[in-house]
């Protein structure tokens, strides 16, 4: 397994390849549904003005982000009341929904890596080509286990999004992901996708009584 | 009438945070199917370990703590706007407590209740008064991720050749586990209901996912279609995840209900492997936790 620490450089990045095991330390922020449209629209394409803080957390998110790693995840966290944040449960969110806008963010904030679940699409790859970045994949639904690796919680933006939704800021030690998407157009998911349609093509083909 | 709000609230936990025993054998036993050192065979065994640290810890197995669907059968006698009112502070609590995420969402003004309650349908509550003395709560959490990928057909569905018959039944399914990929965080478990209107059918789709594993329905031929599904399903290598392997479907239940003769709806409903499903009975003094 390769261990891999953020801020992550761009020969790192070139160096995955689509099957990688990878344990990830480092600093690392939380974005999900609400985050990326939220970064679209008010950063990105502009086409919202700037509310509240929101100049504010986009020059936090600038220095953060660069080089770091977007985790699609809406944990459960404890120690609300008191600001003592833990995470209690943190696995991946399913990242397919991002699909309409992470290639833009991975570019505008060069983000060198997403952790999710389910893959991306051609947009997505696109934008790991040009980045450079890769789609680092957790497991599903392994929520306390992946909770272990998250050492400190730092801070919170974008709370009034929500529990699930706000941009969690933390640090993580020897996150478990595998590669699979990377930075050479190469994506297991494309390839799933097609062989699993060819044995689909040939399930219909054969006709039961 | 007793309060019942102390032994929901255990109910809560222990559905969040303990994987029913039928779903966990299932996946030891998937393991031994996946290549040593695959990405499956990985994903299996972080699967395993969470299963254990999560009932170790009473911590959610998994972050989306999902719709909690409630099935409640009552004896004649018990007060089913007080039970409600039990279930829904039951709720509030286990949130506070972190056995469930703050999950409700207002789906105009995006704004999260942050405490599970969201209107007068969330959590979903399905009350059926029943014979006999026992009062039992069966409770499922279903994560939004299986359930985005769930899919409904009205038959004859051209896109895959699919008449009004079992064999059209079988290739919409087939098409609806291909189409989720590892989306639904596969392995999977399939609910499928033939028939009903569009809003009975969906929900019987869930309704038969609280049966237990390897259940076949006592129709033969259903029966021999819901093995036929998971066989042909997990022909497919989509694989624990979508990383590609021969475990993407562990079980397919089907429910037939009655249709219009207009109408030949076919529902499925994606679980999760994360599949947490629990009961709670009362028997007199007596409490029992499945």
């Amino acid at each position: 397994m390769k261990q891999i620490t953020t801020p992550i450089s761009d020969d790192v990045i070139r160096d995955l390849k689509v099957g990688d095991a990878v344990a990830l330390s480092g600093m690392m922020v939380t974005g999900r549904d609400a985050v990326h449209k939220w970064m679209i629209e008010t950063f990105i394409k502009k086409t919202r003005p700037p509310q509240g803080d929101d100049l504010q957390v986009y020059e936090e998110l600038k220095k953060i982000l660069n080089g770091s790693i977007i985790y699609h995840c809406g944990p459960v966290v404890s120690g609300l009341d008191t600001k003592d944040y833990k995470f209690v449960a943190a696995g991946p969110t399913t990242s397919i929904r991002e699909e309409p806008y992470q290639a833009d963010v991975m570019k505008h904030f060069n983000v060198k890596g997403v952790i999710g679940k389910g893959g991306m699409g051609a947009k997505t790859l696109k934008g790991c080509e040009e980045t450079p970045a890769v789609y680092f994949h957790a497991i599903g639904g392994a929520a306390s286990y992946i909770a272990q690796t998250v050492t400190k919680v730092h801070g919170v933006f974008k709370l009034d999004f929500g529990v699930p939704e706000a941009i969690w800021v933390i640090e993580v030690k020897e996150f478990p992901v595998v590669v699979t998407m990377d930075s050479h157009g190469g994506s297991q998911h494309a390839v799933v996708e097609a062989a699993s349609k060819k044995v689909l093509e040939d399930l219909l083909a054969r006709e039961i009584t | 009438m007793r309060d019942l709000t102390n032994e929901i609230l255990e109910l809560i936990r222990r559905t969040s945070s303990s994987l029913p025993p039928d779903v966990e054998k299932r996946l030891r036993a998937s393991i031994e199917k996946e290549e040593p050192g695959s990405p499956a065979r990985g994903a299996l065994e972080t699967i395993l370990k969470n299963i254990d640290l999560s009932r170790a810890n009473s911590t959610p197995i998994c972050q989306d703590t999902g719709t909690p669907i409630f099935y409640v059968h009552y004896p004649v006698g018990w007060s089913t706007i007080k039970l409600k009112a039990q279930i829904r502070s039951a709720m509030a609590e286990a949130t506070k407590r972190s056995y469930m995420r703050p999950n409700a969402v207002d789906a105009i003004y995006d704004k999260n209740t942050g405490n599970n309650l969201g209107g007068d349908d969330f959590p979903y509550v399905h009350f059926e008064e029943v014979e006999g003395d026992d009062l039992t709560i069966e409770l499922m959490l279903k994560g939004g991720g299986c359930e985005n990928v769930g899919r409904q057909y009205s038959l004859p569905d051209n896109s895959v050749g699919a008449g009004r018959d079992l064999a059209g039944v079988r290739k919409v399914v087939l098409d609806a586990v291909q189409k989720a990929q590892g989306q639904g965080c596969a392995p999977g478990i399939l609910g499928v209901a033939i028939g009903g209107d569009r809003g009975s059918s969906y929900i019987k789709s869930k309704e038969v996912l609280f049966d237990e594993m390897g259940t076949r329905n006592a129709d033969p031929k259903l029966a021999e279609l819901e093995e036929r599904l998971t066989s042909e399903a997990n022909e497919m290598g989509i694989g624990p995840m979508g990383f590609g392997g021969k475990t993407t479907v562990l079980d397919t239940k089907i429910v037939g209900l009655s249709r219009l003769p207009a109408s030949y709806f076919v529902s499925v409903s994606y679980m999760c492997w994360a599949y947490r499903r629990r009961k709670l009975t009362i028997k007199g003094e007596e409490i029992i936790y499945d």
